[in-house]
């Protein structure tokens, strides 16, 4: 058995992920088939491009209904952890209603361009299992132009204008708005810790 | 170099590991004769530099299709960068933004002044085809948003290779037309000129190659640089803040 499966969510980042996860020496699969995900080790719901075809996607596929019954570790990149809320207003679209929050738009303003594409830091960092050994104020990859507003699920933030939802969690549900595939050494430690879950 | 002298920079696989382990924020790959030479940057090579990456990989040189995209990505790409060949087929933008979003399309735009204003420039790769798309890049800039575009690389060509320092002047009338992430590129030749164009250009990002290929600049070096010059960088050795 596969020690990390992806699902296919139609997204362009699958291959950066499946060789990150490759070169921490994992062994991987890229599937929508709700058995192998139900039969999974681990869970790692990526996710580039717009919520509602992605939504569409985990519908037809069978896995929308699927992945909130999950009780295997389920990490969630970018989109794929905004697609943990209830809502977004990318579309606008429901989503799978892990998380009872609204992903809302990120606003445009001098000095701020949208999308917020570049290397961030993480602060308010929560002790948790996926974030061991990475430090207030590490840097990290974002590129996203709707964002999850901070709550009682958020364990790191990140500020762009608004403070965000950088990392969340809800019992076995990990999300990251940020690409741990594309973060260097910092992003590197999260995708080791996600394989010691 | 100019774009008229182009030089081979050294094995670049190696180049790769050396920009990553100094803490480069990104890396891209210009095959500039690709457009010119009508084909695509080779799949294979965009493999081999995506397994060694785990920094953001952007990837630009003849891709013309959703095709042509959708393999630079799915060989590991983070972004795909389109210069000629959007100025040829704006739809192209358009295209690959509802396809892969926004934030992996990046459009290059050469930019030549000339006494008609900037000019966007088309196949600046080979000198026997370079020439003006007739396209003004103010024009061209707010275009290239509007269909999509998720980032914009402002090549000033008559700084490009000659470490000047960056047209700050015209990358300031961009910004002040761009909404999304604009990287500087071309002038590079010190420290301060980096510090620069991000102080009075209000840029994202500044990009350059031969003065690190060549070793002049060590990318530490530069970073510690700005640091100490009040502009926030990722440290090249990841600490806490």
């Amino acid at each position: 058995m596969s020690e990390v499966t992806i699902i296919d969510s139609g997204g362009a980042n699958l291959a950066s992920l499946e060789i990150a996860f490759r070169r921490l020496g994992a062994t991987t699969q890229i599937t929508d088939s709700p058995q192998e995900v139900t039969r999974a080790r681990r869970v790692v719901l990526p996710g580039v491009g717009a919520a509602t075809p992605c939504m569409k996607r985990l519908y037809r596929s069978g896995l929308a209904a699927l992945l909130p019954t999950l009780a295997q570790p389920v990490l969630g990149v970018c989109l794929g952890m905004q697609l943990f809320y209830q809502y977004s207003e990318e579309g606008p679209t429901s989503c799978l209603g892990l998380l009872p929050q609204t992903v809302r738009g990120l606003a445009p303003a001098p000095g701020r361009p949208i999308p917020h594409m570049g290397w961030n830091t993480l602060h308010h960092l929560q002790s948790d299992p996926l974030l061991e050994g990475v430090r207030e104020g590490e840097y990290v990859y974002f590129v996203h132009s709707y964002g999850a507003p901070v709550s009682t699920f958020t364990i790191a933030t990140a500020q762009y204008g608004l403070p965000l939802s950088a990392v969340v969690r809800r019992n076995n549900f990990w999300g990251t708005q940020f690409h741990p595939e594309r973060s260097g050494s910092t992003g590197v430690q999260i995708l080791k810790n996600f394989l010691r879950l | 170099m100019r774009f008229r002298d182009h030089r081979i920079a050294g094995a670049i696989l190696e180049l790769v590991e050396r920009y990553r382990a100094e803490g480069a924020d990104e890396i891209v790959f210009y095959d500039i004769a690709a457009s010119p030479g009508g084909r695509t940057v080779e799949r294979l090579w965009v493999h081999c530099v995506a397994q060694t990456l785990d920094i953001p990989f952007c990837v630009a040189g003849g891709i013309r299709s959703l095709a042509d995209a959708e393999e630079v990505l799915y060989a590991g790409a983070e972004k795909i960068s389109i210069n000629s060949p959007a100025l040829e087929n704006p739809m192209l933008i358009d295209v690959l933004a509802r396809r892969f979003g926004s934030q992996c399309i990046v459009v290059g735009i050469d930019s030549q002044r000339t006494p008609a204003g900037h000019q966007a420039w088309q196949f600046s790769g080979d000198p026997k085809r370079a020439r003006s798309s007739g396209r003004s890049v103010s024009e061209w800039v707010r275009e290239v948003q509007n269909r999509g575009a998720g980032e914009i690389v402002l090549n000033c060509m008559g700084n490009d290779g000659v470490r000047a320092g960056y047209d700050i002047e015209h990358l300031r009338h961009i910004r002040s037309l761009c909404r999304v992430p604009l990287i500087a590129s071309g002038g590079a030749g010190t420290l301060t000129h980096f510090r620069d164009v991000f102080i009075h250009a209000e840029v994202d990002g500044a990009l350059a190659a031969s003065v690190f290929h060549s070793g002049e600049l060590s990318i530490p070096d530069l970073k510690d640089y700005l640091q100490s010059s009040g502009i926030p960088v990722r440290p090249s050795v990841p600490e806490a803040a």
